[in-house]
C-alpha cells in the first residue's frame, strides 16, 4: 500500500472544526493509497458545498466545478476520457437539489464513476437552509415553521433512476466507509454511495441515531450479501420479511437465522424494501448491485467500429463536382 | 438573358419538395451558377394535410456572379395546392410565372386552405400574371399507367414531374437530372422507375406545350476553378469542427441538446461519429455546455450549440469556461425570441446576450458568419481563437444561415490554418508543482491534460492565484486576474485579417454595417445603389468582439453610417458606445430576411439627407 500522505495536497484543510467531512476526506486518502492509484490518472470532480471543496485537498488532478454539475462534466470527461480513474464528490443539496437532473441521467447511463454524496440533511455552506433530504418539519433559517414536503431518500431516488449500484455509509465507521469506496470503485458502472456525514453547526446529531456508538448498534442494520439483517447488542435481533414487509424481530423469542431476511445485493426488488427503510432502523452497506456495462464502454464500442476520416475526405464530402478554365 | 432567377416551391409537406429543390440548386450549381436557397419548414411537424401551416417551402436563387442570397420575391413560384398558393403568392413578382398543380386547387383543397366557397384563385392569378397550370396528378397517372405501383406511390412522384418542367424552361439536360434521381432513389427499382418517368413527362410536357415562351436563358457565374461541393449552412458548423479538431491533433466532443434551428449540427456530427468525433445529447442545455467543458479538461476540443433560450441555459457554464481558461466553441444559431418566440424565424436579436449574457467580468470572443460557406471559415477560425488563446469563443449563426445551401470551392489542408494547443510537454524541474496559471505573452495559459504525469493540479469556479491557481482571496490577486483574462481576449485581434469593406472604398457618403446572415441581402442591394454612382459602401462584421482594431477608421471614413440588423438595434448601440459616432439604425424584427425593396428605400433615404445635409 502506498502512503495516504502522498495523496494528500500542500492546501490547508478549511472545515469548521469538528465536521465530518474531515473522516471521509482521510479514508478517501487511505483508500486512494490501498488501491495504489497512479495520481496523474485519478481527477476529482467535486460540485458547489462543503464537501465540493474535497477535491482541493487531495494530490490529482481535481475540478471544483459549478453547483449540482460534477455529474454532467464527469460524464463528457469519461466519454472522452475512458481511460481516467474519475471520482464525483457532491452533497445533498448539490446533488438531489440543483443537480437532480444530471445525477438522474448519470445513473441510468451508468456513467462509470463512485459517487460520494456527503448528506448532512442541511445546506452548510449557505449557513443553514433546509436541503431535500432534511426532514418534514425541519426548523432551519429558511424554514422558521418547520420543512414542508417529504425528503428524498437516496437510495430510494437512485434505484429509481436505474442506479447499477446503491451503498450507505458513515462518517463515524471509517472501516465501513474504506470498505464501501472500495467497493464503489470496484463497480463497473455509477457507484451511489450515500454518506451520512455530520454538520456540527448547522444539524448537529442529524444522524446519531445510526452513528453513535451508544445508539448504533439498535437502529444501524449493517448489511452483507448472502447473511441474515441483524443488528442489536451482541446481534440479538433481525429482520424478517412478512410478503413485503420487513418486521423486527428479537431473536430471543425462538427466531433462528434461518427465519431472518437474508441479503441479496443482486435482488433489485429487495433493494427497493432496503432504500424505503428510512424511519429509525436503516441498512447500511450495499443495498443493491448490478453488473451491466458503463456509458463509457457502450461508447467506445460504437466508435471504435468506425474508422475516422482524413481532413480531406471530411472536406470532399459524399459529393462533388469539377469547375474547369 | 436574365442576371439571376428566383425560385420558390411549395407544396404540402409530404410532396417532396425539399427534395426537388435541392436535386435543382445541386443541379444549377453544377451548370456553372452561382446558387443560394433557404428551405421554409413548417414550426408544426406533420400539420393538416392540404392547410396552410403544412406547406413546405423552397427557396433559390441562380444566376451569375450578383447571387448573394436567395432571393426575395419570386421570378417562378411553383404551388403544389391551394395551401402553398395562400401562403405564398404574395412572394411572386407582379410580373413573375406562376405553375400551379391544377388538381391541388379541388373544392376540398380548397376549402382546406381556408378559401370561401366558389373562390377562384387560379382565375384571379391568371388575369395578372402568367399561369401554367397543369392537372400534375392526373398527367403522372396516365404516365405511370404500365407500372405496378398503386395510385397513392404513383402520386407521390408529382414532385419529379415538376422538376422536369423546371428542367426544361431552363434548358437542362434532362439525363443530368435522370442520374441524379437514380443516386437518389437507387434502394426501390419501381419507385425509380416511376420518379424517372415522371421527371420526362414533365420535361416533355413542356417540351410539347406551347411553353418556349416561358424558357429562359440565365447568366453563369464565372466561379473559381476547382472542385465544389454544396455545404448547407449548420452542415458548415458541423464540418468546421471536425476539421479544426483534426488540424489541432485533438479529438472533437461535442454535446448539444435537441433545439431548432441548432440540432442539425448534431445530427451532421453524429453521422460522423468515430474514435476522433465524439457526440453526446445531454439531458439538458446545462449538462451539454459543462459536459463539454469536462471534455476539453480531458484534451478534447470541445463544442456545443444551442439558439438562444438554450443560450440562456449554458451561461453560467460559460462564466465556468472563462474562469477555468479552457478552449470551448459555442455555437448560437439564432432564432425569433425572447423565449420561444419564432422557433423556426431568422433573427439577430442574440448579440447582447453573446457580449453580456454572463455574470462578472466575462469577455469572450464573439463571431458571426454571414452565410452557409462562410460558417465554415468562421467556426474554423472560432476553434482555432478557443484553442490557442485557452478560452470560451461564441459563434453566432442564424436561422437563415442553418438552413441555406451554398456552393463551395473545397479547401486543400495546407490551405487550412495551422492550430497549435499550448499542450504541456514533459513535467517542472526539479519537482516544482506545475503550475496552470503562468502565462505566455499572449496571456495565454497552458494546457495540462489529466494522464500527465507531474502536471496533477486542481481548477475550479473560485478565484485562482496568478501563477498556481490556488484558491485565492486577495483583492488585488482578483483584480489582477480580472484584468489577465480581459487583455488575453482583446490580444486575439492577433487572429484577425484586415478589415475590407465590400469594394475596397475607405472614405464616402454612407457605410453601412452589417454582420452575420444579412450579409447578402445589404451586398445586393448597396451594389445596386453603386451601379447607380451614389457614394455608398458596406462592411460587414466577423468580429464582434473584441472589435477589430482597424474598425473605427473604416467607421470615421464616411459622412454617415447606418447599422442593418435583423433586431431592434444591437450592433448599433455598441459601435455608438465603442467609437462615439452617431451611427444610425436600420432595424426589422419580422422573423425574415431584409428585402431589397424595402433596404433600398432605407438607404436611399440616407443617402439624400446626406446629400441635402
Amino acid at each position: 500500500m502506498a502512503n495516504p500522505r502522498d495523496y494528500a495536497s500542500d492546501q490547508e484543510v478549511r472545515w469548521c472544526p469538528g465536521c465530518g467531512d474531515y473522516s471521509v476526506l482521510k479514508q478517501f486518502h487511505t483508500v486512494l493509497a490501498h488501491l495504489e492509484l497512479p495520481r496523474h490518472k485519478t481527477v476529482v470532480v467535486s460540485g458547489i458545498g462543503c464537501s465540493s471543496r474535497l477535491p482541493y485537498y487531495v494530490n490529482t488532478f481535481g475540478v471544483h466545478s459549478i453547483h449540482g454539475r460534477a455529474t454532467a462534466f464527469v460524464t463528457g470527461l469519461v466519454l472522452a476520457r475512458p481511460d481516467l480513474d474519475v471520482w464525483i464528490v457532491t452533497g445533498d443539496g448539490d446533488a438531489l437539489s440543483i443537480g437532480g437532473n444530471h445525477l438522474i441521467h448519470l445513473l441510468r447511463r451508468n456513467v462509470k464513476a463512485p459517487i460520494l454524496l456527503f448528506n448532512n440533511e442541511i445546506y452548510g455552506l449557505t449557513k443553514g437552509q433546509v436541503s431535500p433530504t432534511s426532514p418534514e418539519g425541519q426548523v432551519s433559517k429558511s424554514s422558521p415553521d418547520g420543512a414542508l414536503g417529504s425528503p428524498f431518500m437516496p437510495p430510494a431516488l437512485a434505484l429509481g433512476a436505474g442506479a447499477s449500484f446503491v451503498a450507505r455509509a458513515m462518517d463515524r465507521d471509517p472501516e465501513h466507509l474504506r470498505l464501501m469506496m472500495i467497493r464503489a470503485h470496484e463497480h463497473s458502472g455509477s457507484a451511489f454511495l450515500e454518506i451520512y456525514q455530520n454538520c456540527n453547526v448547522f444539524n448537529d446529531g442529524a444522524f446519531h441515531l445510526f452513528t453513535e456508538k451508544e445508539s448504533r448498534a439498535h437502529h444501524s442494520v449493517y448489511l452483507t450479501h448472502g447473511q441474515p439483517l441483524l443488528f442489536g447488542i451482541e446481534n440479538s435481533m433481525g429482520i424478517r420479511l412478512d410478503g413485503f414487509t420487513p418486521r423486527t424481530v428479537n431473536l430471543s423469542d425462538g427466531y433462528s437465522h434461518d427465519d431472518l431476511w437474508i441479503h441479496d445485493e443482486k435482488d433489485p426488488i429487495k433493494a427497493h424494501l432496503l432504500a424505503r427503510m428510512h424511519q429509525e432502523i436503516r441498512p447500511f452497506g450495499v443495498l443493491y448491485a448490478e453488473n451491466r456495462p458503463s456509458f463509457q464502454s457502450l461508447a467506445q464500442n460504437l466508435s471504435s467500429d468506425k474508422k475516422a476520416e482524413s481532413i480531406e475526405q471530411l472536406l470532399q464530402g459524399s459529393r462533388t463536382w469539377i469547375q474547369s478554365e | 438573358m436574365q442576371s439571376e432567377v428566383t425560385v420558390l416551391f411549395a407544396g404540402d409537406s409530404g410532396d417532396g419538395i425539399q427534395l426537388i429543390g435541392n436535386a435543382f440548386a445541386q443541379k444549377s450549381a453544377e451548370a456553372g451558377h452561382s446558387v443560394s436557397t433557404f428551405s421554409d419548414f413548417p414550426a408544426e411537424i406533420r400539420a393538416p394535410q392540404g392547410t396552410v401551416p403544412g406547406v413546405s417551402g423552397f427557396k433559390l436563387q441562380f444566376g451569375g456572379e450578383s447571387v448573394y442570397t436567395a432571393g426575395d420575391k419570386a421570378d417562378v413560384l411553383v404551388v403544389m395546392n391551394a395551401a402553398a398558393y395562400k401562403k405564398y403568392a404574395g412572394h411572386l413578382k407582379p410580373d413573375g410565372i406562376l405553375i400551379a398543380n391544377e388538381s391541388g386547387f379541388d373544392g376540398r383543397n380548397l376549402a382546406l386552405a381556408g378559401y370561401d366557397n366558389g373562390a377562384e384563385p387560379l382565375a384571379e392569378a391568371r388575369a395578372s400574371q402568367r399561369v401554367i397550370s397543369v392537372d400534375i396528378k392526373k398527367n403522372v397517372q396516365a404516365a405511370l399507367l404500365e407500372l405496378p405501383l398503386g395510385t397513392a406511390e404513383k402520386n407521390r412522384t408529382k414532385n419529379m414531374y415538376v422538376l422536369g418542367l423546371l428542367a426544361w424552361m431552363y434548358q437542362r439536360p434532362a439525363q443530368d437530372f435522370e442520374k441524379y434521381i437514380q443516386e437518389k432513389l437507387a434502394k426501390s427499382k419501381n419507385v425509380l422507375e416511376a420518379n424517372q418517368m415522371a421527371f420526362r413527362a414533365g420535361y416533355g410536357l413542356a417540351e410539347t406545350m406551347e411553353l418556349a415562351a416561358f424558357k429562359t436563358e440565365v447568366s453563369r457565374a464565372t466561379p473559381a476553378p476547382g472542385v465544389y461541393r454544396t455545404l448547407v449552412g449548420n452542415q458548415a458548423v458541423a464540418l468546421a469542427l471536425m476539421v479544426a479538431a483534426k488540424k489541432a491533433n485533438r479529438p472533437l466532443f461535442f454535446a448539444g441538446y435537441p433545439i431548432t434551428p441548432a440540432s442539425d449540427i448534431l445530427h451532421e456530427l453524429a453521422r460522423h461519429r468515430n474514435s476522433d468525433c465524439l457526440t453526446f445529447q445531454a439531458e439538458d442545455e446545462i449538462a451539454a455546455a459543462v459536459a463539454a467543458l469536462g471534455a476539453a479538461f480531458g484534451g478534447s476540443l470541445a463544442a456545443t450549440a444551442s439558439s438562444g433560450p438554450g443560450i440562456s441555459l449554458k451561461s453560467e457554464a460559460l462564466g465556468f469556461a472563462v474562469t477555468l481558461e479552457l478552449p470551448l466553441v459555442v455555437i448560437n444559431v439564432q432564432r425569433g425570441g425572447p423565449s420561444t418566440g419564432l422557433p423556426t424565424k431568422t433573427e439577430q436579436s442574440d448579440l447582447m446576450q453573446a457580449l453580456y449574457g454572463r455574470h462578472g467580468e466575462a469577455q469572450m470572443p464573439v463571431l458571426a458568419a454571414r452565410s452557409a460557406t462562410d460558417a465554415f471559415e468562421t467556426v474554423f477560425l472560432a476553434a482555432k481563437i478557443a484553442l490557442e488563446a485557452m478560452t470560451p469563443v461564441m459563434v453566432l449563426s442564424d436561422g437563415y444561415i442553418s438552413n441555406s445551401a451554398e456552393a463551395w470551392l473545397i479547401p486543400s489542408e495546407d490551405e487550412l490554418p495551422s492550430i497549435a494547443p499550448p499542450m504541456v510537454d514533459g513535467t517542472p524541474a526539479d519537482g516544482n508543482p506545475f503550475e496552470p496559471f503562468v502565462r505566455d505573452a499572449f496571456g495565454v495559459r497552458p494546457w495540462a491534460c489529466p494522464g500527465q504525469e507531474g502536471l496533477e493540479h486542481r481548477i475550479g469556479g473560485l478565484e485562482k492565484e496568478k501563477n498556481t491557481g490556488n484558491i485565492s482571496y486577495d483583492p488585488a490577486n482578483h483584480e489582477e486576474m480580472v484584468m489577465a483574462r480581459a487583455a488575453k481576449v482583446q490580444a486575439a485581434t492577433r487572429f484577425y485579417s484586415p478589415t475590407q469593406t465590400d469594394s475596397g472604398n475607405n472614405s464616402g457618403d454612407l457605410l453601412v454595417v452589417g454582420w452575420g446572415g444579412t450579409y447578402g441581402s445589404i451586398k445586393a442591394v448597396v451594389e445596386k445603389l453603386q451601379g447607380k454612382h451614389y457614394s455608398i459602401e458596406h462592411v460587414h462584421l466577423r468580429h464582434i468582439h473584441p472589435l477589430p482594431e482597424d474598425f473605427g477608421n473604416i467607421l470615421r471614413g464616411f459622412k454617415r453610417v447606418v447599422v442593418a440588423e435583423l433586431n431592434h438595434g444591437q450592433l448599433v448601440n455598441l459601435i455608438r458606445s465603442t467609437y462615439l459616432i452617431d451611427a444610425h439604425r436600420l432595424t426589422k424584427i419580422q422573423g425574415q430576411p431584409f428585402e431589397e425593396a424595402e433596404l433600398k428605400s432605407a438607404l436611399k433615404t440616407h443617402l439624400q439627407a446626406i446629400q441635402h445635409g
